[in-house]
């Protein structure tokens, strides 16, 4: 029970930072992004990349802290894994889905969204293989908590929750302290009305995409820190990501932190009943409970 | 030379089952505007819906009941309605891509209920052992392909001929409505709601149709045929074909798995044996690039749609022929 509710959280947590830039890009841009969970997969690997190569460099930033299995290479190619998956999203943005906006309604972009998707995780498993890979081969060991009832914690897993509240809190504190929040805020509230009070709106849209992609490259790498990479990692996550904007209210940057701890923890205690093969599918079932009780989610508001 | 006959049927049946599949989502996407993201659950219930109340019996599973096919057939399209009606009834009065987040949910939890409900949908190994409709009585095996390919081909000239009296209908044109202008429509006394709905769950029996007529054609059903690149192929055969019009939606079924399966057999041929592990990746990066560079340089299609005669005359003072965001 503890355990799962403990498991649940840190899952919660990653689902959190993958979903916060997917909610303001669905309310800002008005579509279901379906590639969007890709982000992750490419952050988790632009990291194994960079890892490989300070570490291959400077053999000095190779040595893990411990008790975790995260180096100072991996923690630097973290910060550039999540420039450049930032990069790659705006990229994605300009090569594919503002082009069909100039053009056509929001469904055709959920159409091309399903096929960028399809296109990157495939040239994963092209340029990296299907296998599973590793940021580190050292054994992590875990530290039992206590024995009745059990519980085992990882060092690395108390890093990555540590860390993905810091970046969500962050983030926070952007949106309400700076005038760059207000902006992005307002953008997300009234298109219109933002561009007549002096907000570019192309600029918002990069630098949405720009935060969206660095948050889901640090939540890739926070979970294949904790697992593994594998090209499905994104594909993985993309129906806890929808479910956790869904429940928290599309467009509320709180209602999808607090929407991705309520994914994570509830998929986290029903494995408690079912087998692990359903677990796929407990954030639909967590989708179609909010459209029954709530449909506009926790924090979000009626926009018909 | 019987070898090629048999292949080409072979091929033609399977692209006609496919077919049918393009038709189904062609009333959703190319006629009301509704985003189906789990065509496969839909093709998979009328599948597995169809192995297990028409199937043979087998210890510690439940289903085999034998039914005759036709019987066994309709169960399999009445459950892809029902899970649609379900999802429909869930979704379509809200945000137009709830919809299509809700579909691409059922396609994942219809995945994992074939996995794992192993008393019921066999598991990974699946389900097989179906009897195929008359194959006793025709015997001969080249001749029952034939037969079963002329059997395919009539029910989507069926599903072809009813689907296009549907949308030339006063009711087709309501869908259309509904999709170009919901407020329109609405202020006119269509109620976009319950038409979308009736849309929906007609396209999804639809694709379950095909999905018994797969069952029976290779008696034999698993995970493995419900594989998410499905929901890709028929997309990709819609887009290219032409949404919103039935013939693009039969074009479009067969250039597609023409392109699919002669990609498959090139790349087997002649690519080099390190790469055979990665034929998979690329025909999947083929159709994915299908999708995206059609809807970027021509998203109407090879056919586009045609607004008949009738029509035309109203339609082209209001510029209905894009389709507008609702």
């Amino acid at each position: 029970m503890i355990q799962s509710l403990v498991d649940g959280i840190l899952t919660g947590a990653i689902i959190s930072l993958g979903a916060i830039g997917l909610t303001l890009v669905m309310h800002m841009l008005r579509f279901a992004n379906f590639a969007y969970a890709e982000l992750l997969a490419i952050g988790a690997y632009a990291a194994l990349v960079f890892d490989v190569l300070f570490s291959g460099l400077v053999p000095v930033l190779d040595t893990a802290f411990a008790p975790l299995t995260l180096s100072g290479a991996l923690a630097l190619a973290t910060i550039i894994a999540m420039v450049i998956t930032g990069a790659s999203a705006v990229a994605i943005d300009w090569l594919v889905f503002r082009r069909i906006r100039a053009k056509a309604d929001a469904l055709s972009m959920v159409f091309a969204s399903f096929g960028v998707a399809l296109i990157v995780r495939n040239v994963l498993v092209l340029i990296f293989g299907h296998s599973a890979q590793l940021y580190s081969n050292d054994i992590a060991f875990a530290i039992v908590v206590s024995r009745d009832p059990l519980l085992l914690i990882k060092p690395d897993q108390v890093f990555v929750l540590g860390a993905a509240l810091a970046l969500m809190t962050g983030f926070h504190l952007i949106l309400t302290r700076t005038t760059f929040g207000f902006a992005l805020r307002a953008v997300a509230e009234n298109p219109a009305l933002a561009q007549v009070s002096g907000v570019r709106l192309s600029t918002m849209i990069t630098a949405v995409w720009m935060i969206g992609g660095g948050l889901s490259a640090a939540a890739g790498v926070f979970y294949a820190l904790t697992n593994q990479i594998t090209p499905v990692l994104g594909h993985n996550f993309l129906l806890p990501v929808f479910a956790a904007t869904i429940v928290g209210g599309i467009g509320s940057v709180h209602g999808a932190v607090l929407g991705g701890f309520i994914v994570g923890i509830a998929s986290g205690l029903a494995l408690m009943v079912l087998p692990s093969g359903y677990a796929p599918a407990m954030p639909f079932v967590i989708i179609l409970a909010v459209l029954l009780v709530r449909p506009n989610g926790l924090f979000g508001r009626d926009e018909s | 030379m019987i070898g090629l006959i048999s292949y080409l049927a072979f091929f033609a049946t399977m692209a006609g089952i496919l077919a049918i599949v393009v038709l189904g989502l062609n009333l959703q996407w190319g006629y009301t505007g509704l985003f189906n993201g789990g065509v496969v659950a839909f093709f998979g219930a009328g599948a597995y819906g169809t192995m297990i109340l028409g199937g043979r019996p087998e210890p510690g599973q439940f289903g085999g009941f034998e039914w005759p096919f036709l019987f066994a057939l309709a169960g399999g399209v009445l459950l892809a309605g029902a899970i649609a009606w379900i999802v429909g009834i869930l979704t379509l009065r809200l945000r137009h891509d709830y919809l299509a987040i809700a579909t691409f949910g059922v396609a994942v939890a219809f995945e994992s209920i074939a996995r794992n409900a192993e008393w019921l949908t066999g598991g990974a190994k699946g389900l097989r052992g179906f009897p195929r409709p008359l194959e006793a009585a025709i015997g001969n095996t080249f001749v029952y392909g034939l037969c079963f390919l002329a059997m395919v081909m009539a029910v989507l000239a069926a599903v072809y001929w009813a689907l296009q009296r549907l949308v030339q209908s006063p009711y087709g044109r309501a869908l259309r409505a509904i999709r170009e202008d919901e407020v329109a429509a609405r202020s006119l006394g269509k109620n976009p709601t319950r038409l979308r709905l009736q849309s929906f769950v007609i396209g999804s029996m639809i694709m379950g149709v095909a999905g018994g007529l797969y069952v029976a054609f290779y008696a034999f059903v698993s995970p493995q045929d419900l594989a998410p690149i499905l929901t890709f192929q028929v997309w990709a055969m819609l887009i290219v074909g032409g949404a919103g019009n039935n013939r693009g939606a039969v074009l479009g079924a067969f250039l597609i798995w023409g392109a699919w399966t002669g990609s498959g057999f090139a790349l087997s041929k002649f690519a080099p044996a390190a790469m055979q592990l990665y034929t998979g990746p690329i025909q999947y990066i083929l159709i994915g690039t299908v999708i995206v560079v059609m809807l970027l340089w021509r998203p109407q299609g090879l056919l586009p749609e045609r607004i008949t005669q009738r029509f035309t005359k109203t339609a082209s003072k209001v510029g209905t022929t894009s389709k507008g965001a609702f």
